[in-house]
C-alpha cells in the first residue's frame, strides 16, 4: 500500500462504488452551498489528494465543539475521521495517552512539516505563565505555538478559539486569549459558535480537504458560506416580526403560536450564523424554532452584551450600519400599538439596508 | 521508601519507580496522574492533578441570575445541560419559583437523554479501548463474530458478511499506515484478554454507537433547540406545547412528540441489544481483573436525581435516591443535605488556591467559601514552574479543591448512585444489579471495582433509556388532560424578587453529585459556587490526609508494563473524568478579584 491514500481510494476500499462516491460529492457540494459545477472539482480533489493529517488540540474549553462535531449527519463523523482526514492527535478520542500521545505530535511535525491542519478547540490562558492550562507539565500555549509553527493552516473551532468565549468574559481571570491573538503568522479560519453547528464544522473541513485552501472568509475571518447571513434575515418567524406579532412572555399564547421572540431577548438580528438555514442535529430544529431566543453565541464577546433576555437595542461598538435599521425596527416593533404602517416601515428599513449591501465591521 | 497510612485507611509508599501519565486522553479536559510502582510493578502511591482552571464563578458575579444557566452550561459540553439544570434549580430555590408539571417532565426527559447518550459514548469511545484490542480484531473470523453476536443478542446487524465488511474497513485503515486516533497505542499488550471475535464485535459497535449517539440527543434539539448546549429557562422550559390549535407548527406539536417517542424506542433497543450484551461479554473475560475499588467499598454519596414530583427535591420524589454510605455499612444510609454548613466543605491545603490565614487548613461550605489562586509547586517537585517533571503531593499539586462530606472523601457517580439505591432497597435497581451479578456469577463485592463502576454505568444507561418511556407517557397523559403549560413566569421580573436571598440547586450529573449554590442581592448574582462530580472523585489530598477516589482506586493495581499505562487508564476512565467541570471551581467571594493578576 502507498503511504498516502486518497480519500477516493479509501472509499473504494471500503466497498463504496464510484456512483456512491459521486453522490457523496454532490451532497457535499450542496451542503457547502456551492453550484453544481463544483461537484466535479470536489470529486477530482478527493480522488487525487492524500488524507490530510489533522492535529486537534484542546485548550481551555468545555469540549462542546468535539461533541458537536460527532453529531454530524452529512458526512458522518465516523466517515470524516476514518476516511477523509487522518486525525493524528486528538486527546479526546485517541487511544494512546501520556508520552505515547505526545510523541505523535513530533512525529507529525517530522513527517508533515507545513502540511497538516491544526484544529484548535478552546484557547490558551496567558496569566500565571500559562499554567492555568497544563499539558504534559507545560503551559498549553507552548504546545499551541510549536504546533502552529509547523502547520499549514489553522481552524479555530468554536467561540473559545475564535473570540475567547465564556472564560474570557469579564473579568477574564485567566486571560484566556483567542487563537488569532497568539498565532499571528498562519492562515486562520474562525468557525465560531458555542458550539458551531456539526454540519458547518464538517462542511468547513470538507472544503479545506477538497480544495486544499481556506474557504473564502469575511473580514472577521469566518467562512462566508456559513456566516454571511444574519439569523434574523432567514428566520422562519421573521414574518411575525414584520407583522408586529411578538411573544411577550415565555409560554404565553403568542409563544404557543410561534410568534417572534425579539421582545424576550432574541439576538437573531445581530447574529451571523447558519442556524436558521442549516439548523441543528440533522436540520431538526434550532433555538428559535424551539421557543428560546438566540443567545448570539457565534458573535464576539456575546457574554458581555447584557442579559440574554433584554431586547437588542444597544449595539455598542459593533455593527453600526446594521444597527440603525434594527434599532428603528426594534423601537417600532416594541411600541405597544404596532400597526400596519409600522410593519411596513420596519420591512422597508430592512429592505433599504439590504440594498445598501451587507456592511460588517470588525470587532477588533 | 516511605510507607504511610492515610487517614482513610490506605497504605501509601512513595518509593520505587515514579510513572507520569500526562495527558490522560479519552476524557473531558486535562488530567495528570502520577503513580509509584514497586519492584513487582504494583501501584503503591497515586497522585491526581487537575490541569486546568477557568474561573467561571468570578465571571458570574454581578450578572442577571436568569442568565446563569447559560454561563454554567458552558462549564461542560460533554455532560451538556446538567449545569444549566442545576443553575435553574438554584435560582428557583432562591426565588421560590415553582415550575409546571410539563416542565418537570421535559427536564427529566432531557436529563435522561443526556445520561443515555453520555454513558453510551463513554463506554464505546472513551473506555472500550482499555479492554478492546483493535488490531486483534483484524485476525477475527467473521463467522465466529457473527455466532458470538447472535448468541448474546437479537440485534439485527449480525451477519458474517456485515462483520467481514467492517473488518475489511479496519484492515484497509491499518494498512494505509495512517492510524489516526489509534496510533501509538497499546495493541498486543498482555493486559488485553478478549478473543479476536469479541474484539471485532466491539470495534464494530464502536462505529455503530458513534453513528447512533447523535440520534438520542435529538430529544434536546426538540425541547431545547439544539445539542450540545440546548436552551433552558428559569421557571420552566422555553418550548411551548401546542398540540391542537392554530400555530402548533411553531411549538412542540404532535409530530415532534411522535419523534421523541421514536427516539426513546430506538434508544432502548440500542442500549438493551448492543451496549448491555457487549458489557456482559467483555466483563466475562475480565472477571479476574478485580482491581480499582478504592473508596467504592467505603464511602459513596448521591444527592438524588429525576424528581417524580415537580419542585420536590427529596427522597419522596427522587427516582434515584439521595444518600451517603460510610465505612461500607450498607445497612445505614445517611441523608445528605447540601444546605448544611457542616456537611459539604471544601479544602485547599493541597490545591493551587489559598484561604486566609485563619482558615488556612479549614473546610468551607460553598456559601461561605473564599479563594485566591496560588500556583506553587511543593519543595520536592522535580522540574520548573513551567516544565513539571514530577509533582510533590506533600505540597500543592492540583487545580481541584478537595470537597469532603462530614470530613470524609466520597466517591460519586453511577456506582455510588446504584449502591445508595441498592442499600435503600429500591426494587428496580436491586433487580438490575442482582440480575447482572447472577448472569456473571459474581458476588455483590465484585461491584467494588473498576469493572463494577463500568457495569453500574451500563445498567444505569438501560434504566435511563427505559425511564424516558415512563416519563414521556406520564407527560402525554398530563397534556391530554388539557395542561400544556411549560413555564411559570409569575416571578420573572426582578421587581418581584426578595432583595437578598440564597438558593441551592442540586442533583446528579451522569458523573455524580452536582450542586450549585447562589446568593442573589439586589437582583444580581452576589456569589456563585459549583461543586461538581469530578472534583469529588479526582480530588487531591486534604489536610487530614484523606486521599480522593481516583488516588484510592489506583492503589494495589499491578501493571503489565509501567511504560504502558493501560491499567491506569482503565481505572481512571471507569470514573468518566470531566476536568472542565471539576476545575473551574472558585469561591464566590468578591475579594479574590483583586488577587487575580491581570497582566
Amino acid at each position: 500500500m502507498p503511504a498516502h491514500e486518497t480519500f477516493y481510494d479509501v472509499m473504494r476500499q471500503h466497498g463504496i462504488t464510484r456512483r456512491s462516491f459521486i453522490k457523496f460529492c454532490t451532497l457535499t457540494t450542496a451542503g457547502l452551498g456551492l453550484e453544481p459545477a463544483f461537484v466535479g472539482k470536489i470529486a477530482h480533489a478527493l480522488e487525487t489528494k492524500p488524507r490530510t493529517p489533522v492535529i486537534w488540540l484542546h485548550g481551555l474549553e468545555c469540549t462542546c465543539c468535539s461533541e458537536s462535531f460527532i453529531r454530524s449527519g452529512n458526512p458522518l463523523a465516523s466517515d470524516v475521521v476514518l476516511s477523509m482526514i487522518s486525525l493524528d492527535y486528538d486527546d479526546t478520542l485517541m487511544a494512546a495517552a501520556g508520552h505515547q500521545a505526545e510523541e505523535l505530535l513530533q512525529q507529525t511535525v517530522d513527517k508533515y512539516d507545513g502540511q497538516y491542519i491544526l484544529a484548535c478547540e478552546g484557547n490558551p490562558p496567558l496569566n500565571e505563565d500559562g499554567m492555568y492550562c497544563i499539558q504534559a507539565g507545560r503551559p498549553y500555549v507552548e504546545k499551541l505555538r510549536y504546533m502552529a509553527d509547523h502547520c499549514k493552516a489553522i481552524i479555530a473551532w468554536g467561540s473559545c478559539a475564535s473570540w475567547g468565549c465564556v472564560q474570557a468574559a469579564r473579568p477574564n481571570p485567566t486571560r484566556a486569549t483567542p487563537i488569532h491573538k497568539v498565532i499571528l503568522d498562519k492562515p486562520i479560519v474562525k468557525v465560531p459558535g458555542c458550539p458551531p453547528i456539526a454540519e458547518v464544522m464538517t462542511g468547513v473541513i470538507t472544503y479545506m480537504i477538497a480544495f486544499g485552501e481556506l474557504p473564502p472568509l469575511d473580514r472577521q475571518g469566518r467562512p462566508k458560506m456559513f456566516y454571511g447571513q444574519r439569523l434574523h434575515d432567514k428566520c422562519y418567524r421573521r414574518p411575525h416580526f414584520d407583522a408586529g406579532q411578538f411573544v411577550e412572555h415565555f409560554d404565553d399564547e403568542n409563544a404557543r403560536k410561534g410568534y417572534c421572540l425579539y421582545k424576550v431577548g432574541c439576538k437573531g438580528p445581530t447574529t451571523y450564523n447558519a442556524c436558521s438555514t442549516v439548523e441543528w442535529n440533522g436540520g431538526l430544529s434550532w433555538p428559535v424554532k424551539s421557543g428560546h431566543g438566540c443567545l448570539g453565541c457565534a458573535e464576539d464577546n456575546f457574554w458581555d452584551k447584557g442579559s440574554f433576555y433584554s431586547p437588542v437595542t444597544n449595539f455598542g461598538v459593533m455593527g453600526q450600519a446594521e444597527a440603525t435599521a434594527d434599532k428603528i425596527g426594534g423601537v417600532l416593533a416594541g411600541a405597544a400599538a404596532v400597526g400596519v404602517a409600522a410593519h411596513a416601515a420596519v420591512s422597508a428599513a430592512s429592505h433599504m439596508r439590504r440594498n445598501r449591501g451587507e456592511e460588517k465591521t470588525s470587532h477588533d | 521508601m516511605t510507607e504511610t497510612m492515610t487517614a482513610n485507611g490506605f497504605a501509601l509508599d512513595d518509593g520505587g519507580q515514579r510513572v507520569v501519565v500526562d495527558p490522560i486522553c479519552r476524557i473531558e479536559g486535562h488530567l495528570r496522574i502520577e503513580v509509584n510502582v514497586d519492584e513487582n510493578n504494583v501501584i503503591r502511591n497515586a497522585v491526581s492533578t487537575g490541569n486546568m482552571w477557568r474561573g467561571l464563578e468570578i465571571i458570574l458575579k454581578g450578572r442577571d441570575p436568569r442568565d446563569a444557566w447559560a454561563f454554567t452550561e458552558r462549564i461542560c459540553g460533554v455532560c451538556t445541560g446538567v449545569h444549566a439544570l442545576a443553575s435553574c434549580r438554584a435560582v428557583e430555590d432562591a426565588l421560590g419559583i415553582k415550575i409546571p408539571p410539563n416542565a418537570n417532565s421535559i427536564r427529566n426527559l432531557m436529563m435522561l437523554a443526556q445520561y443515555t447518550q453520555d454513558h453510551l459514548v463513554h463506554f464505546y469511545h472513551l473506555h472500550a479501548l482499555d479492554w478492546v484490542d483493535v488490531v486483534s480484531a483484524l485476525s477475527a473470523d467473521p463467522n465466529a463474530t457473527s455466532a458470538l453476536q447472535q448468541s448474546i443478542s437479537n440485534w439485527p446487524k449480525s451477519s458474517p458478511g456485515y462483520f467481514r465488511d467492517v473488518q475489511n474497513k479496519i484492515k484497509r485503515f491499518v494498512e494505509s499506515g495512517q492510524l489516526g486516533p489509534f496510533a501509538n497505542a497499546y495493541w498486543g499488550s498482555p493486559a488485553y484478554k478478549l478473543p479476536p471475535e469479541a474484539n471485532l464485535m466491539a470495534v464494530t459497535h464502536y462505529l455503530e454507537a458513534l453513528d447512533f449517539q447523535k440520534e438520542i440527543v435529538k430529544i434536546h434539539t426538540i425541547f431545547g433547540g439544539r445539542n450540545p448546549h440546548p436552551n433552558w429557562l428559569v421557571g420552566g422550559m422555553p418550548c411551548s406545547i401546542n398540540v391542537a390549535e392554530a400555530g402548533a407548527v411553531g411549538a412542540v406539536n404532535m409530530a415532534w412528540l411522535n419523534q421523541v417517542s421514536d427516539i426513546i424506542n430506538n434508544s432502548i433497543a440500542f442500549v438493551d441489544q448492543v451496549y448491555i450484551p457487549d458489557l456482559k461479554a467483555i466483563a466475562s473475560f475480565y472477571k479476574d481483573w478485580n482491581f480499582g475499588g478504592g473508596l467504592s467499598s467505603q464511602n459513596v454519596m448521591a444527592y438524588g436525581e429525576f424528581p417524580a414530583i415537580p419542585n420536590d427535591y427529596t427522597n419522596e420524589s427522587w427516582m434515584l435516591p439521595n444518600g451517603a454510605i460510610l465505612g461500607g455499612d450498607l445497612s445505614q444510609v445517611h441523608d445528605v443535605d447540601p444546605r448544611d454548613p457542616d456537611q459539604i466543605q471544601e479544602f485547599v491545603t493541597h490545591s493551587w488556591y489559598t484561604y486566609d490565614d485563619a482558615h488556612k487548613d479549614s473546610g468551607l461550605h460553598p456559601w461561605d467559601g473564599e479563594t485566591e489562586p496560588k500556583f506553587e509547586l511543593g519543595p520536592n517537585a522535580k522540574g520548573t514552574k513551567t516544565n513539571i517533571e514530577a509533582l510533590d503531593e506533600g505540597g500543592k499539586y492540583s487545580w481541584l479543591k478537595a470537597p469532603r462530606w462530614r470530613g470524609n472523601a466520597m466517591e460519586v457517580g453511577p456506582l455510588a448512585r446504584y449502591l445508595v439505591a441498592y442499600a435503600r432497597g429500591q426494587e428496580d435497581i436491586k433487580a438490575q444489579v442482582d440480575g447482572l451479578l447472577a448472569d456473571l456469577d459474581l458476588p455483590i463485592t465484585a461491584l467494588f471495582s473498576t469493572l463494577g463502576r463500568t457495569a453500574a454505568r451500563g445498567l444505569e444507561c438501560s434504566w435511563t433509556a427505559h425511564k424516558m418511556r415512563d416519563v414521556f407517557d406520564d407527560m402525554m397523559t398530563n397534556i391530554k388532560s388539557g395542561d400544556t403549560a411549560t413555564a411559570n413566569m409569575q416571578m420573572w421580573e426582578p421587581s418581584t424578587w426578595p432583595a437578598d436571598t440564597r438558593g441551592v440547586g442540586f442533583g446528579e450529573a451522569p458523573r455524580g453529585a452536582l450542586g450549585h449554590w447562589i446568593h442573589i442581592q439586589d437582583s444580581k448574582i452576589a456569589n456563585y459556587q459549583a461543586v461538581v462530580p469530578t472534583t469529588w472523585n479526582a480530588s487531591p489530598r486534604d489536610p487530614a490526609g484523606n486521599i480522593g477516589a481516583y488516588e484510592a482506586a489506583l492503589l494495589g493495581t499491578p501493571m503489565a508494563d509501567p511504560h504502558q499505562p493501560l491499567e491506569i487508564l482503565r481505572t481512571i476512565h471507569s470514573f468518566d473524568p470531566c476536568l472542565a467541570c471539576a476545575s473551574h471551581v472558585i469561591s464566590p467571594d468578591g475579594q479574590e478579584l483583586a488577587s487575580v493578576k491581570i497582566r
